[in-house]
């Protein structure tokens, strides 16, 4: 993940503001999903299902270590591997030894967001690997040499008239904005590849302790065939999505396919639970898990933060922060966009280095009520925001900006004072004269407060505070009713 | 004189910018029979702080805001957003300091927002107020989601006579004004802003109304920069019954 410097968020944002298609796009998916799976946690008869799986999700972090070794010993009964990389270069070295030991020549993916975050796919490709995404979003992106900007729906900025131009160019089929023939256009190419490929690399959605077995969602059945045609599969895994019980694993995917698609389940759901068998002949003759932490031991040490990690990746929270509905996914810069991208590319990545993703939300609340398993954004990008405002030992933060906190210290002694604020605001209103406009309007600011005036008026300061009018036509014919007000003038 | 006496927490921006808003809150209150008060020495909540991460400051903020209202026996503030800040936040302020907390939440419990202490505490939802014409209502954020305010002021202005409500598509999205938010990234503030806008203009209503007056400031910097000519209310100038004023 590379940093989200101010200019880059700004410029990216505005860039997906500017364009009619993209803002078209978002606001279909806004309407259609982020309003559903609102009316489905409105209307849904078992109302503690949320709190019930975010209960089951916080105590498995309790005591994750007992649950990741369970899970560990029961895929390894199975025949299959399992591998615990601390860091993103751990699982990647891992990984390309699998790939080496077996001669890879081509890989075929299904969707997993853990594969961008570690950033695999330049390493096996400078080994001489081919790698092929297997999702239709994700393969169109990749033909594109472009970059997913929704979690469930990776090519949301991309129309079919952009597609069809794509395939024309990369497939070399006659051009057209048909769907169903682009998708058999894909279908056809990835078939293909799909049945050379010598290894599978997936993500995985949940993984289940007390079975021993990965699940892994689509809708495409391309999860099916990459993890059964080729000889050799890699699952990569953030530790965190681990469930202890089969039962917490059914509800927690039910909430998912829901939050994510409005669906009760989605049309294919593979169940991983090893290599093949004599009596189980389906399935690829190697198994390996990679259970990653790349930064989440840090995350679930702090308890500010530890609730992020209950997130089930269902992409809801896109689907209706008014923010990301605007911007769309390319201006946060990470495989983790919209508000969930906002807490946990920070944390996984540097708060400093993504300082604008902890503060370019309003903090309006939607993602909170949307989330699946009522993860607290908002508060946790307040939080953000503090260990930016003084810095953070722990998260190894410094101030992000010293001239900013210096405006806050003032602020602190004006707040404090109330004669000081009165004689703060008798100085604004003198000052703000030659700015009034005609229509009782300021047009333009200077310095900081410029911004406002970008692309807005600003009503000025009143002839007249409230404190003032009290004082003057209110406070005599009223005497103070409750004992031991506070006297202090002003 | 009927009911416990009330303090007003003007919030700062309706201090300095909309008197007029609060001037409306104590004429409803005066034909409500309630007795008022407003304590001297009122600054700011310390939301700006605490929404960019200076908690010792909002910190600050607080402990003056306590000391101000202490004794009060309710505290209302025609700001959804900054009673969710003394209610939700200043609990949290003084993690090490248990006196501070609890002072903190005795005050958090007696601190309402306007519609929310006529309608929940009170009881009354017709204020006898009159307005013609037709009006649009925002849901803000931290006054809907964050304090769960959305049916009262609905039920007061549905008791406004003549005042026709009409309901806006996705009333309840933010405006886009987030404090030092729409300061700091105006391109996206900008454009939030404007899909409100086009909801609002949708309803062909004569005014738009709402609780919280930063966003109604947002809004309205907005209309006046396009030259739309919808008028940008606060729900205690229609319940004051006058129709109009400088917002």
């Amino acid at each position: 993940m590379s940093a989200t410097t101010p200019s880059n968020y700004r410029t990216a944002a505005t860039a997906g503001i500017a364009s009619p298609r993209l803002q078209k796009s978002l606001h279909g998916l806004q309407n259609r999903f982020g309003k559903g799976a609102m009316e489905i946690w409105a209307t849904m008869t078992d109302q503690e299902m949320r709190r019930r799986v975010k209960d089951a999700r916080m105590n498995t972090f309790a005591h994750l270590d007992i649950i990741l070794a369970e899970l560990a010993k029961n895929v390894r009964t199975r025949g299959g591997q399992v591998h615990f990389a601390a860091t993103a270069q751990d699982a990647i070295a891992y990984t390309l030894a699998v790939a080496k030991r077996h001669k890879v020549n081509r890989v075929v993916k299904g969707k997993s967001m853990t594969s961008m975050e570690i950033n695999i796919d330049p390493v096996l490709e400078d080994a001489g690997i081919e790698v092929v995404e297997t999702d239709l979003g994700e393969y169109i992106i990749q033909l594109a040499g472009d970059k997913p900007s929704h979690i469930i729906a990776p090519c949301i900025h991309l129309d079919r008239n952009q597609i069809g131009e794509l395939f024309e160019e990369k497939l070399g089929i006659d051009y057209t904005n048909d769907p169903p023939t682009l998708t058999m256009a894909a279908r056809r190419a990835l078939r293909e590849k799909m049945l050379t490929a010598e290894m599978g690399l997936t993500g995985c959605n949940l993984a289940c302790a007390e079975t021993g077995h990965i699940s892994l969602v689509s809708n495409e059945g391309n999860i099916r065939m990459t993890t059964t045609m080729p000889p050799v599969l890699v699952a990569l895994m953030g530790m965190e999505r681990v469930v202890a019980t089969l039962d917490e694993h059914r509800e927690a995917l039910q909430l998912l396919t829901q939050a994510a698609a409005l669906q009760k389940l989605s049309t294919y759901v593979s169940f991983l639970g090893g290599p093949a068998a004599e009596d189980d002949p389906d399935g690829p003759k190697e198994f390996h898990l990679v259970i990653i932490d790349n930064g989440r031991s840090k995350i679930l040490a702090d308890p500010e933060f530890r609730e992020v990690l209950a997130c089930i990746r269902c992409g809801a929270c896109l689907n209706i922060c008014p923010v990301y509905g605007k911007i769309g996914g390319h201006a946060y810069n990470s495989p983790y966009c919209g508000p969930i991208g906002g807490v946990v590319t920070p944390l996984l990545d540097g708060i400093n280095k993504h300082a604008d993703l902890c503060k370019g939300e309003t903090l309006c609340g939607a993602c909170k009520d949307i989330c699946p398993v009522e993860n607290d954004l908002p508060r946790m990008l307040a939080a953000l925001r503090h260990k930016l405002a003084y810095g953070s030992d722990l998260w190894n933060t410094s101030q992000h900006s010293p001239a900013e906190a210096y405006v806050y210290s003032f602020w602190k002694i004006v707040i404090g004072n109330p004669r000081f604020f009165r004689l703060m605001l008798r100085t604004g209103r003198f000052l703000q004269r030659p700015f009034v406009r005609k229509n009782k309007m300021v047009r333009k600011m200077l310095g900081f407060a410029g911004g406002w005036t970008k692309g807005r008026d600003l009503p000025p300061l009143a002839r007249q505070t409230f404190a003032e009018l009290w004082k003057e036509k209110y406070a005599a014919t009223r005497p103070n009713p409750i004992e031991g007000q506070n006297e202090e003038g002003n | 004189m009927a009911g416990a006496p009330v303090s007003l927490f003007i919030q700062c921006l309706v201090d300095t910018m909309f008197p007029e808003v609060g001037e409306a809150m104590v004429r409803v209150f005066d034909r409500l029979a309630i007795p008022l008060t407003y304590p001297d020495g009122q600054t700011c909540c310390g939301q700006p702080a605490y929404n960019s991460g200076y908690r010792r400051e909002a910190a600050a903020a607080a402990r003056h805001f306590i000391e101000v209202f202490e004794h009060a026996k309710a505290v209302v503030c025609p700001s959804g957003s900054c009673v969710h800040m003394v209610r939700h936040h200043y609990p949290e302020l003084f993690p090490d300091d248990p006196v501070m907390t609890e002072r903190a939440k005795a005050i958090a419990a007696k601190t309402f927002e306007f519609t929310e202490y006529l309608v929940d505490i009170l009881g009354i939802t017709d204020v006898m107020a009159e307005y013609p014409g037709t009006v649009t209502y925002h849901d803000s954020c931290h006054l809907s989601r964050g304090l769960g305010i959305v049916r009262q002021p609905r039920m007061l202005l549905g008791k406004v006579r003549g005042l026709e409500l009409i309901e806006m598509q996705d009333s309840d999205t933010c405006c886009g004004f987030g404090g030092t938010f729409s300061i700091n990234y105006p391109e996206i503030s900008v454009a939030m802003v404007d899909e409100k806008i086009t909801n609002i203009l949708a309803t062909g209503a004569d005014a738009v109304v709402g609780c919280d007056i930063s966003c109604l400031i947002n809004i309205l910097g907005r209309l006046s920069r396009r030259g739309e000519k919808v008028e940008v209310l606060h729900i205690a100038q229609i319940l004051a019954g006058e129709k109009g004023g400088d917002a």
